[in-house]
């Protein structure tokens, strides 16, 4: 009878989600087939549009194409990899709780945090979907005197700009600038940080001092002028952008790190692992990093934040994206000076960013109640 | 011989100052053999251990000796030979259980670890030899357990489990440092039976690190007692405790509380504190609370010498106790 429901299952994992719900599992379902249905919906609404995309030679319609195959291939494949995995645990005795599972618990508690993560979730998806989304082509200036200053409307929902470019499509392209930047920008530093603060707080004696006297030269320099100095010498664009602020940013988590590194290196189950002979990488990568993971991920999304913000700010000051690529950041910009006039111009851009501003930060402080390492302890303990 | 240690000093390097927290000590342990190392908190029993698997934690390290295990002098070793002695030559129980135990990773996954570093097992394989393991060190449902987090078990199965690592690597040495001080006095006794099991089970030599008198006289055939970094009395565990003649040996039995001792029978401690190894006057270190010592005690420290069929480090091991 178990087995039977088991292998019907699996088969309604075809459509994703459906065999996950057949099982009991509501939640994973729920949020599968919601994808599935919103990916497949999109596909639906702009066929023409994801065709002419696919045979494009333009890298970013290619992507966003390819993102929406791969993303209905990728739900399929891991529906039914899940109800199989399900379905072979079910007779087996269930793992226990990890750490990581308890504090998952508590952050699904907070609904704060987790409309946080539908938000940035959907964010992201428009951004990479942009050419497949966007009601307008963003760049578009041929009917300028008739369309430009457009209050919003039903076929210009944000308005247009002085270029009568429609404000919806920027802002929606806009996204693919302001989030990639601020997510590689922080995926660079916590790498470099973390790595760098693994090595010096795992070696410790000298090689700690030399590293983090080195790390006290980089946070001498006053952070905000490097950067206006830098993206003065290079061209900004993405690239450069992300290296700029990924480069400039590593060193608080290299402290961290290092710091945590210190502290956990006399913990027993360190000196047991390096006892039982253990080498080095190994001890790093899988005793000590995974048990100071968690403040950095609570920090990295604090750094999103962070990120975005930054890159906002330079390109509000002309230093970052240049127009007309459209950027969160040049986009208030561009609409302050028509803010008596054309309010929507500066108003959407602006309200979109700090609604990201807001999630990332809600996200993190959800992270970090779940997370909060004595509340784990008292578990331990 | 499987295992010889030679003046083995191992120093920390402290802003104060130097501390010797071993200093000078010789002894082997045969294959097979059950080695008790007695002595008070802070004496340097755990530096020993820590020495023969050369991972004396920073700012201290090993400045002299040599420690040879089966033909590797482990002071000297490379990394690489390090390794293979640490975990399949020597394996180690620590004092608190469950804090040799990462608590990120499932008990079971922690034992297939060393089993898979050191046997060459495949992923699968080695989790079915951790849950076997785990059957071994007489853990109900093992299954089940291998799948636990190190804060889902009890303090005497953490143990267990923390034991179950230490052997996995089929070790020739088990050393155990104060293995059952944190446990409830039940689970110690099954603790203990567990490890004398094994080690018969396994053919394996087992070192036990104590200060407790009583798991001394159950587990071992030999004793060194050690104070402030250096052995003082090293001989048969029956005979030693018989007619202990080290007065710091004497002390240390003479607190230790005794079934049958009748209520007459006074408890005598020893006198004064543990000296700073920070500042050890030259001479011998027990002087200060010794009630034997006069001046011919405070020049060198005495040398361990062969008395009534055991080493004993003491001038004046001959006198007898008036008090």
């Amino acid at each position: 009878m178990l087995d039977s429901g088991l292998t019907h299952a699996t088969r309604w994992a075809l459509l994703p989600g459906a065999g996950h719900l057949l099982l009991g599992r509501r939640q994973r379902g729920v949020h599968l087939l919601a994808y599935t249905v919103l990916v497949l919906g999109v596909l639906a609404w702009r066929w023409d549009r994801f065709v002419h995309a696919l045979t494009s030679t333009a890298l970013d319609q290619w992507v966003a194409a390819l993102f929406l195959v791969a993303s209905i291939a990728g739900a399929v494949w891991f529906s039914v990899w899940d109800v199989r995995r399900l379905a072979r645990q079910a007779g087996e005795p269930t793992r226990g709780k990890s750490p990581m599972r308890i504090a998952m618990r508590r952050f699904r508690a907070n609904s704060l945090a987790v409309a946080s993560v539908y938000v940035i979730v959907l964010m992201y998806l428009v951004a990479i979907l942009a050419p497949l989304l966007a009601p307008h082509d963003p760049s578009s200036i041929e009917h300028v005197m008739e369309t430009r200053y457009l209050a919003p409307s039903w076929s210009h929902l944000m308005g247009t700009d002085e270029f009568g470019r429609d404000l919806l499509s920027r802002a929606i392209y806009g996204a693919r600038v302001s989030l990639s930047i601020g997510l590689l920008a922080m995926v660079v530093a916590k790498l470099i940080g973390t790595t760098y603060g693994a090595i010096a707080g795992y070696f410790g004696g000298w090689v700690d001092n030399v590293m983090m006297r080195a790390v006290d030269v980089v946070i001498a320099f006053p952070t905000f002028y490097l950067m206006l100095m830098l993206v003065g010498v290079f061209e900004a664009n993405i690239v450069v952008l992300v290296l700029i602020l990924g480069l400039t940013a590593w060193p608080g988590t290299a402290r961290f790190i290092r710091g945590e590194f210190l502290s956990l290196r006399e913990q027993e189950f360190i000196e047991s692992a390096r006892s039982i002979g253990l080498p080095a990488p190994a001890i790093i990568l899988r005793h000590l990093i995974p048990s100071a993971l968690s403040p950095v991920l609570v920090s990295a999304a604090f750094s999103v934040a962070g990120m975005i913000g930054a890159e906002a700010g330079l390109s509000f000051l002309g230093l970052g994206i240049r127009p007309p690529t459209p950027s969160w950041g040049n986009m208030v910009s561009a609409g302050q000076d028509a803010l008596l006039v054309a309010w929507w111009v500066a108003f959407f851009p602006g309200a979109l960013l700090a609604t990201v501003l807001i999630a990332f930060s809600l996200l993190a402080d959800g992270l970090r109640d779940a997370l909060d390492p004595k509340a784990l302890m008292r578990r331990y303990l | 011989m499987l295992l010889e240690v030679r003046d083995l000093a191992a120093y920390f390097f402290l802003d104060e100052g130097v501390l010797k927290a071993v200093d000078g000590l010789s002894f082997d342990v045969e294959a097979g053999e059950t080695v008790a190392l007695v002595g008070e908190s802070g004496c340097g029993k755990t530096i020993v251990a820590l020495s023969l698997l050369g991972v004396v934690p920073s700012p201290g390290r090993v400045v002299g000796g040599s420690v040879r295990f089966d033909g590797v002098d482990v002071v000297r070793a490379s990394p690489a030979e390090l390794r293979r002695v640490r975990g399949a030559g020597i394996g180690i129980v620590f004092q608190e259980p469950g804090a040799a135990l990462n608590p990120v990773h499932t008990v079971g996954r922690q034992i297939a670890d060393v089993v898979q570093l050191h046997r060459g097992l495949t992923k699968h394989e080695a989790d079915a030899e951790a849950v076997r393991l785990l059957g071994e060190m007489e853990i109900p449902e093992p299954e089940k357990r291998a799948k636990a987090y190190p804060h889902e078990l009890s303090g005497g199965m953490r143990q267990r489990a923390t034991i179950a690592v230490a052997v996995s690597a089929r070790p020739r040495l088990l050393i155990a440092d104060e293995p059952t001080t944190a446990l409830d006095v039940t689970i110690q006794r099954e603790i203990l039976d567990l490890l004398g099991r094994l080690q018969r089970d396994f053919g394996m030599s087992l070192l036990i690190i104590t200060h407790d008198i009583g798991v001394v006289e159950e587990m071992a055939r030999r004793v060194m007692v050690m104070y402030a970094g250096k052995l003082v009395e090293v001989g048969d565990a029956e005979r030693v405790f018989r007619d202990p003649r080290h007065p710091y040996t004497r002390g240390l039995l003479g607190s230790v509380p005794r079934l049958g001792g009748g209520r007459k029978t006074p408890l005598v401690g020893i006198s004064g504190v543990v000296p700073d190894l920070l500042d050890l006057p030259p001479g011998c270190s027990f002087l200060p609370r010794c009630p034997l010592g006069d001046a011919s005690c405070t020049a060198v420290f005495p040398p361990l010498e062969p008395v009534a069929g055991r080493l004993c480090a003491c001038y004046k091991v001959h006198d007898a106790i008036t008090t």
